[in-house]
């Protein structure tokens, strides 16, 4: 495809909750992308950090402040503000500037420290805002993933210990992986011994906050080529697509779905990775890997279905069948997943590039996935933000 | 709500539905021109619809019944702006389809209805609650949906 950039590096830092600034987590992965690479900082020619926003405060100045710590080297900068899929937007920043030929090799870099806690709204009176709003009357995050999780029992006949499958899964995959917050195995009774928070979502079922950071180095097809790393696995698509009107899954932080009294109804997480696919020119058949976004067990079920990766409302049995594990037909959250690592908001896509990386490379260990040669990754945020990018070896 | 106290009168979001209690509504908009309802009301004054160029919309009560479409319910206190009864009582929540305007809305099921009452598909009614609040101590109104008598999935 012409449309393809090369991953030359990829790093992250350990996710936790360290309660150190963003910025030491931004480039502790950005200087492990750069050693991996084998670029030299100052070859770097466009900084695209994935930013985060604090009370509605764009205080941290991502591209900037990790560019600036790294040592200032008259680079172009850039800052991306997604939610969640921050990380992709600054990648795909990076990408249209290497494609249109204004830069060979640049750095996409996400990190962020979490406040302890729930994530709540900035104070004061503000019904102009829907994330204001939905607060007042009582509806949170979890509400959300629940409201899908107890979707699935409804239409699909979905179980609980369906869900608790999937915080298995996912912890028994992560247990190795070096750069996991949590590395502990579960089982199904652990997690139906854990606090209900939004039923059917238990407290093991929601993915925690943590600090975290992720980075890549990037180029032309040509670059790579010319420093001898034409072998280099590649981004064949990103896909940033918003919803489209009449959106008809109610999506956080709105109260209510478009009405599709003019307009046929449409899904917006499987807008995602269609996008990916037809950028991309394969199919689901063609994947070897996904990394999607498990922040409730329940929603990993309905990514793989939005991927496409099998028939709507059959992914608890593929699950159960034990084909979303490491060894199974199409392996989910090898990384482990948030499930693991927890979220920290503008690297966590990035995360899911860096993990399709190593799988591509055959650099994962304990978690390889044999022969991987395709892999994708979905994420969603808030206000009609979401991503799905494919990585081909 | 204590004997004798006064009772709540003031909507918890201004405009956002009648107050009238025996049969309230949620008061949205609706396009002039392609019939797309919005809830809230559209205050851009542009339709959403990207096809549409509207312009003019009317103010609208927004149907009282709808069905489940999925539900679920809170049972840690969330954080502020809600304003939770001390101590704090679990609530639940639905997310119910409305037919004529082919949208769904969100909202806290009554008091006294659990998860295990509901199902998907069932017929909701809407009602009004009163809630605690910082500043009048009768509360505030808001609207929850509440099953229809004798309704089932
Ligand atoms: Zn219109």
């Amino acid at each position: 495809m012409s449309g393809e950039i090369a991953i030359l590096g990829v790093g992250m830092h350990p996710w936790g909750k360290w309660g150190r600034n963003f910025a030491e987590y931004g480039v502790a992965a950005a200087r492990a992308a750069l050693k991996d690479s084998g670029v030299k900082w100052r070859d770097v020619r466009f900084i695209s950090g994935g930013g985060t926003v604090r009370n509605g405060y764009p205080g941290y100045v991502a591209g900037a402040t990790i560019a600036q710590a790294l040592g200032w080297q008259g680079a172009e900068v850039n800052t991306s503000y997604a939610a969640c899929a921050s990380g992709s937007q600054a990648l795909a920043a990076a990408r249209a500037k290497i494609l249109s030929g204004e830069v060979d090799v640049a750095l996409v870099v996400g990190a962020d420290t979490t406040p302890k806690g729930f994530l709540a709204p900035a104070k004061g009176e503000r019904p102009d805002d829907p994330d204001w709003v939905r607060f007042r009357v009582g509806i949170t995050n979890p509400t959300y993933f629940a409201l899908y999780a107890r979707r699935r029992m409804e239409i699909y006949g979905d179980t609980q210990d369906d869900f608790a499958l999937v915080k298995v899964k996912n912890a028994e995959q992560g247990f190795t992986n070096p750069y996991a917050r949590y590395r502990k195995k579960f089982t199904a009774e652990d997690v139906a011994a854990s606090a209900m928070v939004a039923d059917p979502l238990r407290l093991m079922d929601v993915c925690a906050t943590s600090d975290g950071g992720a980075a890549l180095i990037v180029s032309s097809l040509e670059y790579a080529r010319k420093i001898g790393r034409g072998d280099a696995v590649r981004i064949a698509a990103i896909s940033t697509v918003t919803p489209s009107f009449a959106s008809s899954v109610i999506e956080m932080p709105d109260l209510a779905t478009d009405s599709a009294v003019a307009v046929a109804p449409t899904q917006f997480r499987s807008a995602l990775p269609r996008k990916a696919y037809e950028q991309a020119g394969i199919g689901p058949k063609d994947v070897s890997v996904a990394e999607v976004y498990d922040l409730s067990t329940a929603l990993e079920l309905d990514w793989i279905e939005d991927c496409l990766l099998c028939e709507r409302g059959e992914a608890a049995a593929l699950t159960r069948a034990g084909q979303t594990r490491i060894g199974g037909r199409i392996p989910v959250n090898p990384s482990g997943g948030l499930a693991c690592f927890g979220e920290a908001v503008p690297a966590q896509a990035l995360a899911q590039v860096c993990e399709l990386t190593w799988q591509l490379r055959g650099e994962a260990g304990d978690r390889q996935i044999e022969g991987a040669k395709v892999g994708i990754t979905a994420n969603q945020g808030l206000f009609g933000h979401g991503s799905s990018v494919i990585v081909v070896r | 709500m204590s004997e004798g106290a006064a009772q709540a009168t003031v909507p918890v979001l201004d405009g956002w539905f009648t107050t009238d209690s025996a049969a309230p509504h949620l008061i949205g908009s609706q396009c002039a021109s392609c019939g797309t309802y919005y809830f809230p009301k559209l205050i851009s004054g542009y339709c959403r619809n990207p096809d549409c160029d509207g312009e003019t919309f009317e103010s609208v009560e927004l149907s009282r019944t709808g069905k489940v479409w999925s539900f679920t319910n809170a049972c840690y206190k969330p954080p502020e702006p809600y304003i939770a009864a001390d101590p704090f009582v679990p609530y639940a929540i639905a997310a119910v389809e409305l037919e004529k305007e082919k949208m769904m809305v969100l909202g806290q099921v009554v008091e006294g209805v659990g998860i295990e009452s509901l199902k998907a598909g069932m017929e909701m009614e809407l009602v009004l609650e009163t809630v605690p609040d910082a500043t009048l101590p009768e509360g505030k109104l808001t609207w929850k949906w509440k099953p229809v008598e004798g309704a089932g999935a």
